[in-house]
């Protein structure tokens, strides 16, 4: 009984959970990380309860494992997540989304008069920590585009 | 190669500032010093400019360069639809070094990932306008034979204007302090004030332009546009209080100099011009022995 609740999806080997996606974000975490093109055993689950977010999602990779540069750039869409790393059905390993230096391609510049917003170049941005989570810095125009503002190019 | 491009006033730290304006002074005393025989300049404008344009072409004239180009967009293919991206990419096929003013901010950063050479910003929108604060400082250091612990003025437009915030940045490597006058709603903002809190670095705001000028060294004069303005009247009464006249440099400093950016509208009055505080005219023609030395520096010849 207890086991059923706990894996509320199925259980994996080995692999990578990652917990404490906020629900409506799930599919920008699975684009982020390219999980479209994965080719091995993917389940999702999401409008799961969670005390922490209202409404989580959930992911479980068998054997998929990520460099600490990818989790990062979950920062702006799920910043609460946490990843566990898997052997033999155990947790052996947890990590938290930290910020990263530098965000490339994920969100646009709020400036309109900024190049990025004109020819095709991928929108770039120094992370810096904000009140409210982080706010970007325009590498290009050097804007800053705060969380309110964010709009996803995904 | 790439690096090599300025882009911005934080590309070049304070030692490369000064690098720039002790090789300003060499071609100041040494104008026509051909180092550019043989190379081709490329002179891209997509948005007209007089000074600066001028003052670039009139440097690599003076260092015996070619100078290849346009001076505003419509001249350009710009006009049928080309990319930025893919002018460039053909223009750093033609030339030795790209000079360009274009209007999207963040233009010439992107020009200088994707060109073969070095490309110097000559201003990218409201963004960046790097070798117009190099010219700025060149013009207070021979002037007052020092960076070091001026008092600074600044008065007009302090939100919007470009020159006006990377000159406070530029000049926060060398502990000035800071007087700033302006229309409340044309204060300077927040982020750079905070720099300056951040380095301890002493500044002041006003909203009346009298006599405290009589301690400054330098009053950085800056237009204040229309535009800024929902209300005319309010705009023709702002214009009408930050203007610096003549009988107000009475009692200043003996080493006060009046610096402009250029072009005025009305804010100096022109019977300033033939005082000997006036120096807007002298800075204008200082922008080309800087630009001498940006260029000879970004190409390696120095
Ligand atoms: N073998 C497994 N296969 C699939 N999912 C697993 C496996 N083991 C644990 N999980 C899931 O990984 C997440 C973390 O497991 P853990 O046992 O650490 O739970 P927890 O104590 O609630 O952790 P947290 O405080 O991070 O929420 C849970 O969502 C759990 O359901
Ligand atoms: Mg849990
Ligand atoms: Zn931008």
């Amino acid at each position: 009984m207890k086991q059923e609740q706990k894996l509320s999806v199925s259980a994996i080997k080995n692999g990578t959970v990652i917990d404490h996606i906020p629900a409506n974000n799930l599919f920008k975490v699975i684009r982020i990380l390219g999980l479209e093109n994965l080719e091995k055993q993917a389940t999702f689950g999401t409008n799961l309860g969670s005390k922490k977010l209202g409404k989580k999602a959930i992911v479980k990779l068998t054997d998929k494992y990520f460099e600490d540069d990818e989790i990062n750039r979950l920062i702006l869409v799920a910043p609460e997540a946490r990843l566990n790393i898997i052997k033999d059905y155990h947790v052996i390993e947890k990590k938290q989304v930290e910020l990263p230096d530098e965000i490339i391609g994920i969100s646009k510049c709020v400036n309109p008069k900024c190049v990025t917003n004109h020819e095709n170049v991928l929108p770039k941005f120094n992370v810096m920590p904000a009140k409210d989570g982080v706010s970007l810095k325009c590498q290009y125009c050097e804007k800053i585009t705060d969380k309110d503002n964010i709009e996803f190019i995904l | 190669m790439k690096n090599k491009s300025l882009v911005s006033i934080e590309d070049y730290g304070k030692e490369g500032m000064l690098k720039i304006l002790e090789l300003a002074d060499y071609f100041e005393k040494n104008p026509n010093q051909k180092i550019l025989e043989g190379k081709v300049i490329a002179s891209l404008f997509f948005e007209p400019s007089t000074r600066t344009r001028l003052s670039f072409e009139s440097a690599i004239n003076k260092l015996g360069g070619r100078i290849i180009g346009f001076s505003d967009a419509n001249s350009s293919s710009v006009t049928k639809g080309e990319s930025l991206k893919d002018t460039i990419i053909t223009v750093s096929k033609y030339s030795d070094l790209i000079v360009m003013r274009h209007p999207l901010e963040g233009s010439a950063k992107f020009a200088s990932e994707i060109s073969d050479v070095p490309i110097i910003n000559a201003g990218d929108g409201a963004n960046q306008h790097p070798t117009q604060t190099l010219l700025d400082l060149y013009s207070i250091y021979k002037t007052q034979g020092t960076l070091e612990n001026l008092n600074i003025f600044m008065v007009g437009d302090l939100k919007y204007g470009r020159t006006v915030h990377s000159l406070i940045m530029a000049l926060s490597h060398f502990n000035p302090t800071f007087n700033f006058i302006s229309h409340e709603k044309l204060k300077v903002p927040t982020e750079y004030k905070l720099h300056l809190d951040d380095l301890g670095i002493k500044y002041y705001e006003h909203s009346e332009f009298t006599d405290i000028i009589s301690r400054a060294d330098i009053i950085y004069m800056t237009r204040v546009q229309r535009e800024r303005f929902s209300d005319p009247l309010e705009y023709e009464k702002t214009k009408n209080i930050y203007v610096l006249k003549k009988d107000m440099l009475v009692g200043t400093k003996d080493n006060l100099k009046i610096l402009h950016p250029l072009p005025r509208v009305n804010e100096i009055s022109e019977d300033v011009d033939d005082s000997k505080e006036a120096y807007y005219f002298t800075q204008a023609l200082n922008g080309v022995y800087t630009r001498q030395a940006i260029i000879a520096a970004t190409l390696g010849l120095v």
